[in-house]
């Protein structure tokens, strides 16, 4: 299988992205370049951390209208596994694939630091290599992770399961002293109504290599990439084609630059 | 054309000023200096060659006090790929690997706008390490400011963090180390420096080199602007009292340009479409095109009409010394301009042919094909004037070293011990700078083993299986107190702190910071450190590969402490056998490494507990400071160390503390006995805060005290085994001199963490 990872004008986590699902998880990884329409029959795609075009305006605002977000919006909306990280998160929530906004930190300062997160959901395409309630120590590193949305939408998403990650203590409570960013509900990581997109801000691919010490972050790989393998073995088995496989043609979706 | 119709027509083409002798002396050249100009110009030169003169010609690019001193630094070993004099020094770390480093100062734009004046120092200097060819992995920011109680020092510490973080965050490099020192001294003259670490497949090192007549000279990357203009000769000066005034030559950074050039020229070099690169850093253009030119025994040819700029109606003497940053200088293979076109369109960057090489030897401007400009390349570059001076040593100097320091040697109780320590702990210079790291991306590019809050950062190398460490560090106050102690113990602290990670310290950048070099008291101060740094660096085997002078640094009369920085790279064989610094496990034992003499001189204990500056700085005993090294290295891969840290500023106690309480899974407990470790007749003071050199804390499991013990002994080194660690959140025990002090492991270690962010939050509001 194949991961897909964007490269934008300003991305940096992109390599770390390659290393881990390369390295860490032994998959393939290909880069795909902002200007191109091509997602290179790529399983999934991840939208890296970093600063793309410089946060000019606003973090993820300019990426959103990039050319290669026409395919990847489509992709994301025909039920492909669409994972973004930190900046790659800002930008899901820009090209509303994710519901609610990252605003400035509460501290209004840049934070890097390890955080503790607790797997709210560990059924989802990207967490079903956890357990339910673990907790695991995971890297962040942002100046806008404040995540916020209005009350109907944090109701909706406590609801239905789809807060994935939470800030938490080392006793696995969500306090106000373990949010790092000020973020609605000690939030970390979403998925979409759907359960095929998943912003996060804290960088799984930075704890992803056995040399680095721990392997916190390489549950988020691991689950993704065993999902898309067994969906693609159901299909195969059922005579059909693989269930991921729902990439559309080139050039077919619509309405992404207006 | 001949000089003289030269001048002719340039008087009646242009309006240009009259160069009388005061212009002369606002360009910062001397009558000497003029005459010398006008001996190799045989004429009077135009304005245009009036400001490429006083900015090569400048200390920071002539290095005009300095250069008589830094020959006699050992710049030469196996290890060394490339030494001083090209954008970054270059190592052989093996398998094919090469590591380029390089530090530089941004004091003065710092002082005047500190957030642009941090930012634009990283983006220069991770500039310099990529046009070698190498990918950044790794900054470190040695940061000097005023004592914290000052609302200036605040203002300019919080800028200076926001802009070295949102500098290296947003490129994607991280900040892993540095230094950040508090004094007085640095009030109105704050010391920026940063050094850069990049890797690079050693076949692909590239120079910045103007080869080949005909070759095209390129200028890439943003635009030309009306800023900085004479930023080179501005750090030459000394800041008038707010500096104010000088705030439209401060340039603006922007990391973004910086990413995409970055990966445009990495790519440029890694296609072999080039023949040279350079920054145009410090003078801009003049600079990067009379020394590339230089470099090669070539010469250069450019229009400043074909310059990208910014705005309208620019003069060639703003385009040449237009100091706008994110800009490189390249010559390209002819046969390949075309693509080197087609790359920096793919990264949406500028991209104009402005000129070529030729083999006259001259640096030869033009403004739509008019000669503007027209300078002979080596004597521009290469016959800066230089000057050895005559030092003297202050006298108050003297007294201070001078001063009887009896009274302070000694406590009156126990109490007296204990709120020594805790105030050491609390000490600004001492204190935990998490508030200050973690606004900067720590673990991005994920080659960080160890991070900022140790004795040296570890980063794994891109074979996977070898690691670099890395430390910047100096001591202005001992510099004060004794020059050539202070340039010793410069790079022989920063050997330790390479070598307490386990790694064999190979060679060193070098950032000299001091004030003006005429005067006489300056100068003894920075030829006596040079000398000192100089010995060190032959006895640890650890040659300089180059650096950065920054003099002038004064405000109101007053010099800053003399302040040599010293950025060391070491590399680790075997990345699994690096060593923490902090205690790992209850039970294991600690050791104290090297002899503690009767020494207080130049101590943080004097300075935060006595407010006093005085007294002899520690003595550096080269032999053993070596020796030190090779146990560190030897204890390191033969597996014994548990944990090692350098004991320095607040001596053995603080170092014994700081290994407690910043044990990675939350603070271990201690017991330990000062008068068991290797020393002299010593005081009390001297025993538990005096800062003798070449002494680590070790700790190891109880199986390999024996060995431990044997492999110093080889090494002819002084160890002894003091106490053992305690209990997780147990209680820190250290006892020696007659006196002993508890105290909860948590409470100390909440003291030292709650330093920096008790200070800042008192600025609440006040950013930069």
């Amino acid at each position: 299988m194949k991961f897909g990872i964007v490269r934008f004008p300003g991305s940096n986590c992109d390599t770390d992205a390659f290393r881990a699902v390369t390295d860490g998880l032994g998959e393939e990884a290909v880069f795909l370049w902002h200007k191109s329409h091509d997602l290179e029959d790529a399983d999934v795609v991840i939208l890296p951390g970093g600063f793309s075009y410089g946060d000019h305006l606003r973090a993820g605002a300019i990426a959103r209208f990039s050319p290669i977000m026409r395919e990847v919006i489509a992709f994301a909306r025909a039920g492909g596994p669409t994972l973004g990280i930190c900046n790659g998160f800002q930008i899901l929530c820009e090209a509303h694939l994710l519901p609610g906004a990252l605003v400035r930190n509460d501290s209004l300062r840049f934070r890097c630091r390890e955080v503790g997160l607790r797997v709210e959901n560990a059924s989802t395409l990207f967490t079903n290599a956890y357990r339910e309630g673990e907790l695991v120590r995971i890297p962040i590193a942002h100046a806008g992770g404040q995540y916020v949305a209005d009350d109907a939408t944090l109701d909706a998403l406590e609801a239905e399961g789809r807060v994935v990650f939470r800030y938490v203590d080392v006793d696995g409570r969500p306090t106000a002293e373990a949010n790092p960013n000020g973020s609605a509900n000690n939030i970390a990581g979403i998925v979409s109504a759907e359960g095929n997109v998943l912003g996060m801000m804290p960088h799984p691919e930075r704890v992803a290599l056995e040399v680095l010490g721990r392997t916190d972050g390489l549950g988020v790989f691991t689950s993704v990439a065993r999902a898309v393998t067994e969906g693609n073995e159901r299909a195969v088995d059922q005579g059909n084609e693989p269930a991921l496989d729902r990439r559309p043609e080139p050039g077919a979706a619509a309405g992404v630059g207006s | 054309m001949t000089g003289a119709t030269l001048d002719a027509k340039r008087a009646a083409a242009t309006s240009e000023p009259v160069i009388t002798d005061e212009v002369v002396a606002e360009h910062g050249l001397s009558p000497d200096e003029w005459e010398q100009i006008l001996e190799i110009m045989g004429r009077t030169p135009t304005i245009a060659e009036l400001g490429i003169f006083s900015a090569m010609w400048s200390e920071h690019c002539g290095y005009k006090n300095s250069r008589p001193l830094l020959q006699t630094l050992p710049t030469e070993s196996p290890d060394v790929v490339q030494g001083p004099g090209e954008n970054a020094g270059v190592i052989d770390v093996g398998g094919g690997w090469g590591v380029a480093f390089k530090i530089e100062s941004h004091n003065h734009p710092s002082a005047v706008e500190p957030y642009q004046g941090a930012a634009t120092g990283s983006g220069g200097i991770l500039r310099d390490v990529f046009t070698m060819g190498a990918r950044p992995i790794a900054i470190f920011d040695s940061l000097r400011f005023g004592s914290l109680e000052s609302a200036r020092a605040r203002y300019l510490l919080d800028g200076v963090v926001r802009g070295v973080g949102d500098y290296g965050n947003c490129v994607g490099i991280p900040t892993v180390g540095g230094e950040t020192v508090f004094d007085p001294a640095y009030e109105k003259n704050p010391l920026v420096n940063v050094m850069c670490i990049g890797v690079l497949p050693l076949e692909r090192l590239i120079r910045g080199e103007a080869k080949g007549v005909g070759n095209p000279v390129m200028a890439v990357g943003a635009r030309t602007g009306r800023d900085g203009i004479h930023g080179a000769t501005f750090a030459s000066e000394e800041l008038d009292e707010e500096g104010a005034d000088s705030r439209p030559q401060v340039q603006v950074g922007d990391p973004f340009t910086e990413k995409l050039l970055l990966e445009a020229s990495l790519e440029l070099i890694e296609r072999d479409l080039l023949i040279g690169i350079q920054d145009m850093g410090a003078a801009g253009l003049t600079s990067s095109g009379a020394e590339m030119a230089a470099r090669s025994g070539s010469g250069i040819d450019i229009d400043v009409a074909l310059l990208p700029v910014r705005e309208e109606g620019m003069t060639p003497y703003e385009m040449l010394l237009s100091e706008s940053q994110e800009r490189m200088l390249l010559v390209a293979k002819p046969e390949h301009e075309g693509a080197v076109r087609e790359v920096l369109e793919r990264w949406d960057l500028q991209a104009a042919t402005i000129g070529h090489v030729t083999d006259d030897g001259m640096f030869r401007v033009r403004l739509d094909g008019e000669i503007v400009a027209e300078i002979p390349v080596r004597p521009l570059v290469d016959d800066c004037p230089t000057y050895v001076r005559e030092g003297v040593e202050d006298p108050e100097v003297t007294a201070r070293r001078d001063q009887d320091l009896d009274e302070y040697a000694s406590f009156a109780s126990d109490e007296a011990v204990q709120a020594a320590l805790e105030t050491l702990l609390d000490a600004p210079t001492i204190a935990s700078r998490r508030w200050i790291y973690e606004q900067y991306d720590t673990s991005v590019q994920t080659n960080t083993l160890v991070g900022p809050g140790s004795d040296a950062a570890v980063l794994r190398l891109p074979d996977g299986e070898r690691a670099l460490a890395a430390c910047t560090d100096g001591n202005g106050r001992y510099t004060y107190l004794d020059p050539r102690t202070g340039g010793r113990i410069a790079v022989a602290e920063a050997a330790r702190n390479v070598a307490c990670s386990g790694a064999r310290p190979v060679a060193v950048t070098n950032c000299l910071n001091f004030g003006s070099p005429i005067r006489p008291e300056v100068y003894h101060q920075l030829s006596g450190a040079v000398a000192g740094m100089g010995e060190a660096c032959a006895a640890l085997g650890t040659p300089v590969t180059g650096g950065n002078v920054s003099l002038y640094n004064e405000t109101g009369g007053r010099p800053v402490y003399p302040t040599p920085v010293i950025g060391m790279v070491g590399v680790l064989e075997d990345l699994e056998k690096r060593v923490p610094s902090a205690f790992v496990a209850e039970g294991d034992e600690v050791w104290i490494v090297g002899r503690t003499r009767d020494e207080i001189g130049g101590s943080e204990y004097l300075a935060a507990c006595h407010d006093l500056v005085a007294g002899a700085p520690p003595e550096l005993d080269l032999d053993e400071a070596a020796a030190l090294v090779r146990f560190l290295v030897a204890a390191a891969d033969a597996s014994v160390l548990r944990s090692a840290h350098d004991a320095s500023d607040g001596g053995l106690s603080i170092a014994l503390v700081e290994s407690a309480i910043c044990a990675g899974d939350g603070p271990l407990g201690l017991d330990v006995d000062l008068d068991a470790a290797p020393r002299s007749d010593v005081s009390a003071a001297a025993l538990w805060f005096g800062e003798s050199q070449s002494r680590v804390v070790v700790s190891c499991v109880p199986q390999d005290a024996a060995s431990l013990a044997a492999l110093a002994e080889t090494h002819g080194v002084p160890i002894a085994r003091v106490g053992a660690v305690g209990a997780s959140g147990g209680t820190c025990r250290l006892s020696g001199a007659g006196h002993a002090v508890e105290a909860a492991t948590t409470d100390l270690r909440s003291i030292y963490e709650t330093a920096l962010p008790r200070r800042m939050r008192e600025q609440a509001g006040l950013t930069a």
